[in-house]
């Protein structure tokens, strides 16, 4: 074998065949399979289905809450990336924990608590009714639960850099003059910038394809608060695979899409590390 | 002006910084998962017991464990194999084989199932080779079980990868230097040296396995009894409003949660300590 670099160590020709055909099996055939079927429905059909009106409406609200909610967890996920790895309070190291809830709590039951919590007669949803804000059944409680499942993303790709960051480099900021907020401001922000980015658009990318946590708190209501992926459910339902497949199709391109800008960012995040 | 206090945070950014991270996490987190707990037990132990054992209940509980029972061990070992492919060795085309194995976390959960329903549906590639033969795979517990193989497919590999690079080659040149067979030296060297990262992915993986709900709401049909996992056990009844029967069997996937952080706080507290200690001996 020419293509890989000589040692002593055995196994890789089995190991390489192995991860090769069970990819295959599980991942490559499957996807591919379903990209030759959206191929095979022909322009017209195709568009038929990914631009009516209730798919058009459901892609725009998909993008614009996961979009909303990547906003606030930038800004939410830079606040306790911080205060976790600079400050030592009492309980700093349970909320710490806390923060991997969303990955490890599945999304049907984060779903049915988020929206009993947030609706009219929950315990925060009766609070925010009596503001005038309704907080479930329409886009605001999609937004919610899209916050919930995202903020892991941006504080686990924050909290390394800032662990590493030399504390040298404060210092020497500090000695030439610069205030505290002047040092977070142009000398820390700016170096977290990659991971922070990175972060948001795996929460985003996470955001467009939740079903499970959404659809309980979304309202499901055509036009108004259906997302993207319940229409490919409903039109499963209704035994139109064609449909479902041309709506999948535009899912994975955007999703594709993303993987590639992450790969670019996450390329440039190591350059400036070394 | 000393440098340490010129790298303190002022008091006040301090205050508001922690507060809004305790409120935001509270409000956010713990509050949903204070309402499971209460929600379950709203009408006492009695109704809590009994939504559980409830025969349909008990199907779904069930179907979960034979799902996770199939694909955390099958992932598992590709998980190891993969990784000690990619860590180990040098060859063309590496970092696109790793993107390719990430892909399912891409991927939206309803996509997952819903490209096995064009392989193996009625209407799919083989739907009617596999009707003919009398085989059932979509809307019956195959599908279920392929479909949480795929959501579950990186967790092992992606925990391994990065641990094993770190690791480097030596100790295993080493050992195979000494005379161990290559079957020795992986169940003597690789292994142990990956076992905490091994645990750690594993959890995970089983967390994810057990909790999945859109993957396999796609491929399941929801026949009471015989296709419905604990997920979607906790949906049918919420959508027949017996919240606190809905909250009991939520209540179970939440107490998995929380073993699962529990155990990942731990294992990540030993992989620091470790890291430390090796860190020092180099010094």
């Amino acid at each position: 074998m020419t293509f890989r670099q000589k040692t002593i160590l055995p196994g890789f020709k089995i190991t390489f065949t192995w991860t090769v055909i069970y990819l295959s099996i599980i991942v490559l055939i499957p996807l591919g399979g379903m990209f030759a079927k959206s191929f095979s429905l022909g322009w017209a059909d195709f568009a038929e289905h990914a631009f009516s009106e209730r798919t058009v409406a459901a892609l725009r609200l998909s993008f614009s809450t996961a979009l909303a909610a990547a906003v606030v967890n930038l800004f939410a996920g830079f606040v306790i990336a911080w205060v976790l790895t600079r400050y030592d309070f009492w309980g700093r190291r349970l909320l710490d924990t806390l923060v991997d809830l969303p990955f490890a709590l599945p999304t049907a039951v984060a779903g049915i608590a988020l929206s009993t919590v947030y609706a009219e007669n929950g315990i925060l949803g009766s609070q925010l009714a009596k503001a005038g804000i309704k907080a479930a059944y329409n886009p605001t409680g999609i937004t919610i639960a899209l916050i919930f499942i995202g903020l892991p993303f941006v504080v686990r790709s924050v909290q390394p850099v800032l662990e590493d960051f030399e504390i040298e480099v404060e210092e020497a900021a500090a000695s030439l003059g610069a205030t505290r907020l002047q040092t977070i401001a142009r000398v820390i922000l700016p170096s977290l910038l990659p991971a922070l980015f990175s972060g948001a658009i795996m929460a985003f990318s996470r955001a467009l394809g939740e079903y499970g946590s959404v659809i309980f708190i979304a309202g499901n209501i055509p036009l108004k608060s259906e997302i993207a992926p319940l229409i490919i459910i409903t039109k499963l339902e209704q035994h139109n695979v064609q449909g479902a497949t041309a709506v999948a199709a535009i899912m994975l391109m955007i999703s594709f899409t993303l993987l590639l800008v992450l790969n670019f960012l996450q390329i440039r995040q190591k350059r400036r590390a070394i | 002006m000393n440098a340490s206090r010129g790298i303190q945070d002022p008091w006040w950014l301090r205050y508001s910084f922690i507060a809004f991270a305790v409120g935001f996490l509270s409000l956010l987190l713990l509050l949903p998962l204070y309402e499971v707990f209460t929600q379950a037990f709203s009408k006492g132990w009695d109704y809590y017991v009994e939504s559980l054992t409830d025969p349909i209940a008990l199907e779904s509980i069930k179907l979960t464990l034979i799902a996770a029972g199939v694909a955390v061990p099958l992932n598992l070992v590709f998980g190891v194999v993969a990784a000690y492919c990619v860590a180990k060795f040098d060859f063309w085309g590496k970092s696109f084989l790793v993107s390719l194995i990430d892909l399912p976390f891409a991927i939206s959960p309803v996509i997952s199932g819903l490209i096995y329903v064009l392989i193996f549906g009625l209407q799919g590639w083989f739907g009617h080779a596999l009707a003919g033969a009398g085989i059932k795979i979509i809307f019956a517990i195959p599908g279920i079980v392929l479909a949480t193989i795929f959501v579950t497919f990186p967790f092992v590999a992606r925990e391994l990868i990065p641990l094993m690079e770190e690791q480097g080659k030596s100790e295993e040149e080493a050992a195979l230097m000494l005379g161990a067979s290559p079957l020795k030296m992986f169940l003597m060297v690789t292994l142990p040296n990956i076992r905490w990262g091994l645990i750690y992915g594993v959890i995970l993986c089983n967390a994810r396995a057990m909790g999945e709900f859109g993957a396999v709401s796609v491929v399941s049909g929801h026949i009471r009894g015989e296709t419905n996992t604990m997920p979607l056990h906790v949906e049918i009844l919420y959508n027949e409003y017996n919240f606190t029967a809905a909250f009991a069997v939520a209540s179970l996937l939440a107490f998995l949660a929380l073993a699962t952080l529990v155990i990942k706080t731990l294992v990540d507290l030993r992989l620091k300590l470790v890291k430390n200690l090796t860190a020092e001996g180099t010094e």
